[in-house]
Protein backbone atom coordinates (compact mmCIF):
# COMPACT_ATOMS: atom_id res chain seq x y z
CA UNK A 1 0.00 0.00 0.00
CA UNK A 2 2.00 3.64 -1.12
CA UNK A 3 1.94 5.63 1.45
CA UNK A 4 0.40 9.03 1.93
CA UNK A 5 3.34 10.61 0.88
CA UNK A 6 3.38 8.61 -2.35
CA UNK A 7 -0.11 9.73 -3.38
CA UNK A 8 0.12 12.91 -2.83
CA UNK A 9 3.37 13.14 -5.56
CA UNK A 10 1.04 10.93 -7.62
CA UNK A 11 -1.44 13.33 -7.67
CA UNK A 12 0.73 16.85 -7.74
CA UNK A 13 2.10 14.92 -10.84
CA UNK A 14 -1.33 14.01 -12.21
CA UNK A 15 -2.26 17.11 -11.74
CA UNK A 16 0.44 18.85 -13.93
CA UNK A 17 0.29 16.38 -16.66
CA UNK A 18 -3.65 17.13 -16.78
CA UNK A 19 -2.61 21.23 -16.99
CA UNK A 20 -0.29 20.72 -20.09
CA UNK A 21 -2.62 18.30 -22.00
CA UNK A 22 -5.49 21.05 -21.28
CA UNK A 23 -2.95 23.47 -22.80
CA UNK A 24 -2.61 21.55 -26.02
CA UNK A 25 -6.01 20.99 -26.78
CA UNK A 26 -6.30 24.63 -26.23
CA UNK A 27 -3.59 25.67 -28.70
CA UNK A 28 -4.74 22.56 -31.11
CA UNK A 29 -8.15 24.39 -31.15
CA UNK A 30 -6.67 27.77 -31.85
CA UNK A 31 -4.54 26.44 -34.75
CA UNK A 32 -7.55 24.00 -36.06
CA UNK A 33 -9.61 27.26 -36.37
CA UNK A 34 -6.67 29.07 -38.52
CA UNK A 35 -6.44 25.61 -40.27
CA UNK A 36 -9.38 25.33 -40.97
CA UNK A 37 -9.76 29.35 -42.65
CA UNK A 38 -6.91 28.31 -44.40
CA UNK A 39 -8.52 25.47 -45.95
CA UNK A 40 -11.62 27.14 -46.84
CA UNK A 41 -9.71 30.29 -48.42
CA UNK A 42 -7.75 27.65 -50.60
CA UNK A 43 -10.68 25.86 -51.61
CA UNK A 44 -11.79 29.17 -54.39
CA UNK A 45 -8.73 28.38 -56.46
CA UNK A 46 -9.28 24.41 -56.58
CA UNK A 47 -12.80 24.55 -57.63
CA UNK A 48 -12.10 27.02 -60.71
CA UNK A 49 -9.11 25.13 -61.60
CA UNK A 50 -11.67 22.31 -61.56
CA UNK A 51 -14.01 23.91 -63.78
CA UNK A 52 -11.22 25.46 -65.97
CA UNK A 53 -9.76 22.05 -66.73
CA UNK A 54 -12.98 20.48 -67.44
CA UNK A 55 -13.62 23.21 -69.93
CA UNK A 56 -10.87 22.80 -71.63
CA UNK A 57 -10.57 19.30 -71.76
CA UNK A 58 -13.85 19.31 -73.20
CA UNK A 59 -12.26 21.77 -75.68
CA UNK A 60 -9.34 19.21 -77.23
CA UNK A 61 -11.94 16.38 -76.84
CA UNK A 62 -8.94 13.97 -75.16
CA UNK A 63 -7.37 14.63 -78.63
CA UNK A 64 -3.28 13.65 -79.27
CA UNK A 65 -1.46 16.63 -78.18
CA UNK A 66 -3.00 16.37 -74.24
CA UNK A 67 -0.07 16.15 -72.24
CA UNK A 68 1.46 12.84 -70.72
CA UNK A 69 1.28 13.98 -67.22
CA UNK A 70 -2.56 13.65 -68.07
CA UNK A 71 -2.79 10.54 -70.33
CA UNK A 72 -0.13 9.18 -68.71
CA UNK A 73 2.63 6.47 -70.32
CA UNK A 74 0.53 3.77 -70.52
CA UNK A 75 2.07 1.31 -68.24
CA UNK A 76 1.59 1.12 -64.89
CA UNK A 77 5.08 -0.31 -63.55
CA UNK A 78 6.24 2.06 -61.35
CA UNK A 79 4.40 3.42 -58.84
CA UNK A 80 5.24 6.61 -56.67
CA UNK A 81 3.69 7.08 -53.57
CA UNK A 82 3.27 10.79 -51.79
CA UNK A 83 2.27 10.14 -48.35
CA UNK A 84 1.56 13.13 -46.34
CA UNK A 85 1.26 13.15 -42.72
CA UNK A 86 1.63 15.32 -39.63
CA UNK A 87 5.36 16.69 -38.38
CA UNK A 88 4.84 16.01 -34.73
CA UNK A 89 2.92 12.98 -33.02
CA UNK A 90 0.14 13.42 -29.94
CA UNK A 91 -2.29 13.96 -32.18
CA UNK A 92 -4.25 10.01 -31.55
CA UNK A 93 -4.27 7.92 -34.48
CA UNK A 94 -4.44 9.97 -36.84
CA UNK A 95 -0.61 9.83 -38.43
CA UNK A 96 -0.69 5.69 -38.15
CA UNK A 97 -3.71 5.69 -40.41
CA UNK A 98 -2.39 7.37 -43.07
CA UNK A 99 0.53 5.08 -43.04
CA UNK A 100 -1.57 2.03 -42.63
CA UNK A 101 -3.62 2.59 -45.83
CA UNK A 102 -0.28 3.72 -47.63
CA UNK A 103 1.49 0.57 -46.39
CA UNK A 104 -1.71 -1.65 -47.48
CA UNK A 105 -1.17 0.05 -51.03
CA UNK A 106 2.13 -0.85 -50.81
CA UNK A 107 2.11 -4.61 -50.02
CA UNK A 108 -1.03 -5.21 -52.84
CA UNK A 109 1.51 -3.30 -54.98
CA UNK A 110 4.47 -5.63 -54.26
CA UNK A 111 2.09 -8.50 -54.39
CA UNK A 112 1.29 -7.75 -57.55
CA UNK A 113 4.82 -7.73 -58.79
CA UNK A 114 5.16 -3.84 -59.03
CA UNK A 115 7.72 -1.43 -58.03
CA UNK A 116 7.55 1.13 -55.14
CA UNK A 117 8.89 4.20 -54.98
CA UNK A 118 8.20 6.87 -51.80
CA UNK A 119 8.15 10.17 -50.97
CA UNK A 120 7.48 11.50 -47.39
CA UNK A 121 5.97 14.72 -46.60
CA UNK A 122 6.28 14.64 -43.10
CA UNK A 123 8.27 13.19 -40.07
CA UNK A 124 5.91 10.82 -38.79
CA UNK A 125 4.51 9.07 -42.00
CA UNK A 126 8.89 8.93 -42.80
CA UNK A 127 9.15 7.59 -39.02
CA UNK A 128 6.75 4.56 -39.52
CA UNK A 129 7.34 3.74 -43.45
CA UNK A 130 10.85 3.56 -42.72
CA UNK A 131 11.02 0.66 -40.51
CA UNK A 132 9.33 -1.78 -43.44
CA UNK A 133 9.82 0.43 -46.68
CA UNK A 134 13.54 2.25 -45.96
CA UNK A 135 14.96 1.56 -49.20
CA UNK A 136 11.91 2.50 -51.26
CA UNK A 137 12.02 5.78 -49.67
CA UNK A 138 13.74 8.15 -52.39
CA UNK A 139 13.00 11.47 -50.55
CA UNK A 140 11.89 12.98 -47.32
CA UNK A 141 10.15 16.64 -47.33
CA UNK A 142 10.55 18.50 -44.44
CA UNK A 143 7.79 21.11 -43.40
CA UNK A 144 8.90 21.70 -39.67
CA UNK A 145 10.21 24.86 -39.81
CA UNK A 146 7.14 26.32 -41.78
CA UNK A 147 5.12 28.11 -40.19
CA UNK A 148 2.71 29.10 -42.30
CA UNK A 149 1.99 26.44 -45.13
CA UNK A 150 1.92 28.70 -48.54
CA UNK A 151 1.31 27.23 -52.21
CA UNK A 152 5.33 27.70 -52.53
CA UNK A 153 5.44 24.55 -49.98
CA UNK A 154 3.38 22.69 -52.42
CA UNK A 155 4.94 23.74 -55.66
CA UNK A 156 8.07 22.53 -54.71
CA UNK A 157 7.12 19.53 -54.11
CA UNK A 158 4.98 19.44 -57.54
CA UNK A 159 7.85 20.31 -58.92
CA UNK A 160 9.95 17.27 -57.73
CA UNK A 161 7.10 14.78 -58.84
CA UNK A 162 7.05 16.70 -62.27
CA UNK A 163 10.71 16.37 -62.64
CA UNK A 164 10.92 12.47 -61.84
CA UNK A 165 8.22 11.84 -64.30
CA UNK A 166 9.84 13.50 -67.31
CA UNK A 167 12.60 11.38 -66.09
CA UNK A 168 10.72 8.15 -66.55
CA UNK A 169 11.28 7.82 -62.47
CA UNK A 170 7.29 6.58 -62.31
CA UNK A 171 4.04 5.84 -64.32
CA UNK A 172 1.56 5.98 -61.73
CA UNK A 173 1.47 8.97 -58.87
CA UNK A 174 -0.69 8.20 -55.85
CA UNK A 175 -1.21 10.84 -52.71
CA UNK A 176 -2.32 9.92 -49.58
CA UNK A 177 -3.48 12.39 -47.09
CA UNK A 178 -6.45 12.81 -44.49
CA UNK A 179 -9.46 14.58 -45.27
CA UNK A 180 -10.77 16.79 -43.49
CA UNK A 181 -14.35 15.87 -42.75
CA UNK A 182 -14.97 17.35 -39.30
CA UNK A 183 -13.08 18.22 -36.36
CA UNK A 184 -13.46 14.52 -34.81
CA UNK A 185 -13.51 12.72 -38.01
CA UNK A 186 -10.62 12.55 -40.73
CA UNK A 187 -10.84 10.31 -42.98
CA UNK A 188 -7.32 9.13 -44.60
CA UNK A 189 -7.64 9.30 -48.63
CA UNK A 190 -5.42 7.80 -51.11
CA UNK A 191 -6.14 10.21 -54.63
CA UNK A 192 -4.83 9.07 -57.91
CA UNK A 193 -3.06 12.32 -59.69
CA UNK A 194 -0.95 11.05 -62.21
CA UNK A 195 -2.47 10.57 -64.54
CA UNK A 196 -5.59 12.66 -63.64
CA UNK A 197 -7.85 10.22 -62.49
CA UNK A 198 -10.81 10.78 -64.65
CA UNK A 199 -13.08 11.19 -61.68
CA UNK A 200 -10.98 13.97 -60.65
CA UNK A 201 -11.83 16.53 -63.28
CA UNK A 202 -15.56 15.36 -63.16
CA UNK A 203 -17.43 18.86 -61.90
CA UNK A 204 -19.33 19.65 -65.05
CA UNK A 205 -18.06 23.10 -67.29
CA UNK A 206 -20.52 24.87 -65.50
CA UNK A 207 -19.35 28.55 -65.57
CA UNK A 208 -19.29 28.59 -69.26
CA UNK A 209 -22.20 27.28 -69.60
CA UNK A 210 -21.49 26.05 -73.72
CA UNK A 211 -19.70 29.09 -74.45
CA UNK A 212 -17.47 28.39 -77.27
CA UNK A 213 -14.08 29.91 -75.58
CA UNK A 214 -11.46 31.59 -77.76
CA UNK A 215 -7.99 30.29 -76.64
CA UNK A 216 -5.03 32.36 -76.07
CA UNK A 217 -2.35 30.72 -76.60
CA UNK A 218 -3.46 27.24 -78.45
CA UNK A 219 -5.45 25.01 -75.83
CA UNK A 220 -2.64 22.38 -75.64
CA UNK A 221 -0.48 24.95 -74.87
CA UNK A 222 -2.60 26.04 -71.78
CA UNK A 223 -3.23 23.01 -70.95
CA UNK A 224 0.13 21.78 -71.00
CA UNK A 225 1.10 24.74 -68.50
CA UNK A 226 -2.20 23.55 -66.35
CA UNK A 227 -1.68 20.41 -65.82
CA UNK A 228 1.25 20.87 -63.78
CA UNK A 229 -0.55 23.92 -61.81
CA UNK A 230 -3.34 21.82 -60.87
CA UNK A 231 -0.60 18.88 -59.49
CA UNK A 232 0.43 21.60 -57.21
CA UNK A 233 -2.42 22.45 -56.31
CA UNK A 234 -4.02 19.06 -55.48
CA UNK A 235 -0.97 18.72 -53.52
CA UNK A 236 -1.41 22.23 -51.48
CA UNK A 237 -4.92 21.24 -50.56
CA UNK A 238 -3.74 17.84 -49.66
CA UNK A 239 -1.54 19.59 -47.32
CA UNK A 240 -4.08 22.25 -46.11
CA UNK A 241 -6.59 19.33 -45.10
CA UNK A 242 -3.72 17.27 -43.07
CA UNK A 243 -3.26 20.55 -41.31
CA UNK A 244 -6.24 20.80 -40.10
CA UNK A 245 -7.03 16.94 -39.51
CA UNK A 246 -4.43 17.51 -37.77
CA UNK A 247 -4.85 19.91 -35.49
CA UNK A 248 -8.50 18.24 -35.28
CA UNK A 249 -7.19 15.11 -34.25
CA UNK A 250 -4.64 16.87 -31.63
CA UNK A 251 -7.61 18.63 -30.05
CA UNK A 252 -9.64 15.19 -29.29
CA UNK A 253 -7.06 13.13 -28.40
CA UNK A 254 -5.57 15.98 -25.56
CA UNK A 255 -9.39 16.75 -24.27
CA UNK A 256 -9.08 12.62 -24.12
CA UNK A 257 -6.13 12.82 -22.24
CA UNK A 258 -7.54 15.72 -19.96
CA UNK A 259 -10.37 13.58 -18.73
CA UNK A 260 -8.02 10.98 -17.98
CA UNK A 261 -5.98 12.63 -16.20
CA UNK A 262 -9.44 13.92 -14.24
CA UNK A 263 -10.61 10.16 -13.73
CA UNK A 264 -7.45 9.47 -12.15
CA UNK A 265 -7.03 12.04 -9.89
CA UNK A 266 -10.52 11.44 -8.61
CA UNK A 267 -9.60 7.81 -8.14
CA UNK A 268 -6.28 8.73 -6.91
CA UNK A 269 -7.88 11.61 -4.02
CA UNK A 270 -10.31 9.51 -3.18
CA UNK A 271 -7.72 6.28 -2.02
CA UNK A 272 -5.94 9.16 -0.52
CA UNK A 273 -8.94 10.28 1.52
CA UNK A 274 -9.67 6.90 2.63
CA UNK A 275 -6.22 6.29 3.38
CA UNK A 276 -5.98 9.42 5.84
CA UNK A 277 -9.28 8.38 7.57
CA UNK A 278 -8.20 4.94 8.47
CA UNK A 279 -4.96 6.35 9.96
CA UNK A 280 -7.09 8.84 12.06
CA UNK A 281 -9.36 5.81 13.28
CA UNK A 282 -6.10 3.59 13.75
CA UNK A 283 -4.77 6.55 15.58
CA UNK A 284 -8.29 7.34 17.60
CA UNK A 285 -8.47 3.94 18.78
CA UNK A 286 -5.23 3.43 20.30
CA UNK A 287 -5.64 6.26 22.34
CA UNK A 288 -8.82 5.24 23.44
CA UNK A 289 -7.81 1.62 24.16
CA UNK A 290 -4.72 3.38 26.13
CA UNK A 291 -7.21 5.33 28.02
CA UNK A 292 -9.62 2.42 28.88
CA UNK A 293 -6.39 0.49 30.35
CA UNK A 294 -5.59 2.81 32.77
CA UNK B 1 -20.53 54.97 -66.77
CA UNK B 2 -19.32 51.81 -68.64
CA UNK B 3 -21.46 48.37 -67.56
CA UNK B 4 -20.04 46.46 -64.03
CA UNK B 5 -19.33 43.12 -64.23
CA UNK B 6 -17.67 40.53 -61.80
CA UNK B 7 -14.07 40.42 -61.58
CA UNK B 8 -12.08 37.22 -59.05
CA UNK B 9 -8.68 37.39 -58.45
CA UNK B 10 -7.90 34.05 -56.82
CA UNK B 11 -4.40 32.85 -55.53
CA UNK B 12 -3.89 29.44 -54.35
CA UNK B 13 -3.85 30.53 -50.90
CA UNK B 14 -7.17 32.83 -50.75
CA UNK B 15 -10.17 35.20 -52.63
CA UNK B 16 -8.16 38.36 -52.98
CA UNK B 17 -10.63 40.45 -55.04
CA UNK B 18 -14.55 39.53 -55.56
CA UNK B 19 -16.76 42.61 -57.10
CA UNK B 20 -18.32 44.80 -59.57
CA UNK B 21 -15.78 46.08 -61.73
CA UNK B 22 -15.61 48.59 -64.86
CA UNK B 23 -12.54 46.98 -66.26
CA UNK B 24 -9.41 45.45 -66.07
CA UNK B 25 -5.97 45.01 -67.53
CA UNK B 26 -4.68 41.68 -67.54
CA UNK B 27 -1.22 41.03 -68.56
CA UNK B 28 -1.71 37.98 -71.10
CA UNK B 29 0.88 36.19 -72.44
CA UNK B 30 0.32 37.20 -75.72
CA UNK B 31 -0.20 40.96 -74.89
CA UNK B 32 -1.73 42.71 -72.50
CA UNK B 33 -5.79 43.16 -73.05
CA UNK B 34 -8.29 45.09 -71.64
CA UNK B 35 -11.46 42.76 -70.10
CA UNK B 36 -14.87 45.00 -69.95
CA UNK B 37 -18.38 43.56 -69.62
CA UNK B 38 -19.87 41.39 -72.29
CA UNK B 39 -16.12 40.28 -73.48
CA UNK B 40 -16.14 37.12 -75.50
CA UNK B 41 -15.09 34.28 -74.05
CA UNK B 42 -11.49 33.65 -73.86
CA UNK B 43 -9.09 31.52 -71.37
CA UNK B 44 -5.53 32.75 -71.65
CA UNK B 45 -2.64 32.52 -69.54
CA UNK B 46 -0.92 35.19 -67.92
CA UNK B 47 2.79 36.10 -67.43
CA UNK B 48 3.99 38.47 -64.37
CA UNK B 49 2.83 41.64 -64.25
CA UNK B 50 0.69 44.17 -62.96
CA UNK B 51 -3.37 43.85 -62.99
CA UNK B 52 -4.99 47.16 -62.95
CA UNK B 53 -8.41 47.20 -61.97
CA UNK B 54 -11.12 49.89 -62.31
CA UNK B 55 -13.84 49.44 -59.60
CA UNK B 56 -17.80 50.30 -60.45
CA UNK B 57 -16.49 53.32 -58.32
CA UNK B 58 -14.16 54.32 -60.29
CA UNK B 59 -11.38 53.48 -57.94
CA UNK B 60 -8.02 52.17 -59.08
CA UNK B 61 -6.13 49.00 -58.03
CA UNK B 62 -3.69 47.63 -58.85
CA UNK B 63 -2.33 44.09 -58.32
CA UNK B 64 0.87 42.23 -59.19
CA UNK B 65 0.78 38.65 -60.38
CA UNK B 66 3.37 36.07 -60.98
CA UNK B 67 2.00 34.17 -63.68
CA UNK B 68 -1.65 31.93 -64.04
CA UNK B 69 -4.32 31.89 -66.28
CA UNK B 70 -7.94 34.46 -66.60
CA UNK B 71 -11.01 33.21 -67.81
CA UNK B 72 -13.46 35.27 -70.02
CA UNK B 73 -16.70 35.12 -70.34
CA UNK B 74 -19.42 38.05 -70.92
CA UNK B 75 -20.66 37.85 -67.43
CA UNK B 76 -17.37 37.82 -65.38
CA UNK B 77 -13.51 37.26 -65.25
CA UNK B 78 -11.64 35.19 -63.13
CA UNK B 79 -8.41 35.49 -62.28
CA UNK B 80 -6.27 32.45 -61.26
CA UNK B 81 -2.88 33.29 -60.15
CA UNK B 82 -0.03 31.72 -59.33
CA UNK B 83 0.84 34.44 -56.58
CA UNK B 84 -0.86 37.81 -56.46
CA UNK B 85 -0.21 41.06 -53.81
CA UNK B 86 -1.60 43.89 -53.45
CA UNK B 87 0.92 46.44 -55.51
CA UNK B 88 1.42 48.19 -52.06
CA UNK B 89 2.47 45.03 -49.94
CA UNK B 90 5.14 44.16 -53.19
CA UNK B 91 8.25 42.81 -51.39
CA UNK B 92 11.29 43.82 -53.16
CA UNK B 93 13.59 41.21 -52.02
CA UNK B 94 10.63 38.69 -52.69
CA UNK B 95 11.00 39.94 -56.36
CA UNK B 96 14.97 40.02 -56.31
CA UNK B 97 14.23 36.48 -55.38
CA UNK B 98 12.66 35.45 -57.99
CA UNK B 99 14.20 37.24 -60.40
CA UNK B 100 17.56 35.12 -59.11
CA UNK B 101 15.86 32.05 -59.49
CA UNK B 102 14.75 32.72 -63.22
CA UNK B 103 18.44 33.02 -63.36
CA UNK B 104 19.75 30.20 -62.24
CA UNK B 105 16.95 28.11 -64.35
CA UNK B 106 18.10 29.82 -67.19
CA UNK B 107 21.94 28.95 -66.40
CA UNK B 108 20.64 25.91 -65.94
CA UNK B 109 18.39 25.11 -68.65
CA UNK B 110 19.38 21.78 -71.01
CA UNK B 111 18.25 22.02 -74.25
CA UNK B 112 16.95 25.46 -76.34
CA UNK B 113 13.37 24.94 -75.64
CA UNK B 114 13.39 25.28 -71.68
CA UNK B 115 16.07 27.59 -72.15
CA UNK B 116 14.69 29.95 -74.05
CA UNK B 117 10.88 29.76 -71.88
CA UNK B 118 13.61 30.23 -68.70
CA UNK B 119 15.04 33.29 -70.58
CA UNK B 120 11.28 34.77 -71.44
CA UNK B 121 10.14 34.19 -68.03
CA UNK B 122 13.49 36.01 -66.67
CA UNK B 123 12.81 39.30 -68.82
CA UNK B 124 9.34 39.33 -67.90
CA UNK B 125 10.44 39.09 -64.30
CA UNK B 126 12.99 42.37 -64.87
CA UNK B 127 10.27 44.32 -66.88
CA UNK B 128 8.12 44.22 -64.41
CA UNK B 129 10.31 44.91 -61.89
CA UNK B 130 11.14 48.09 -63.77
CA UNK B 131 7.68 49.24 -64.09
CA UNK B 132 7.37 48.55 -60.29
CA UNK B 133 10.27 50.34 -59.19
CA UNK B 134 9.38 54.12 -59.86
CA UNK B 135 6.35 53.43 -58.02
Amino acid sequence: MASLKDLRNRIASVKATQKITKAMQMVAAAKLRRAQEAAEAARPYSERMGAVLANITQAIGGGGDAPALMTGTGRDDVHLLIVCTAERGLCGGFNSQIARLARDHIRRLLADGKQVKIICVGKKGYDILRREYASMILERVDLREVKTLGFANADAIARKVIHLFNEGGFDICTLFYSQFKSVISQVPTAQQIIPAAAGSTAPEATSGGNAVYEYEPEPGEILSDLIPRNIAVQIFRALLENAAGEMGAKMSAMDNATRNAGDMINKLSITYNRQRQAQITKELIEIISGAEAL
Amino acid sequence: MAEAFKFELVSPERLLVSEQVESVVIPGAEGEMTVMAQHAPVMTTIKPGVVTIKTAGGKEERFVVFGGFADILPSGCTLLAESATHVNDIDRADLARRIQEAKEDAADAKDDESRSKAEQFLSQLTTLEGALLPA
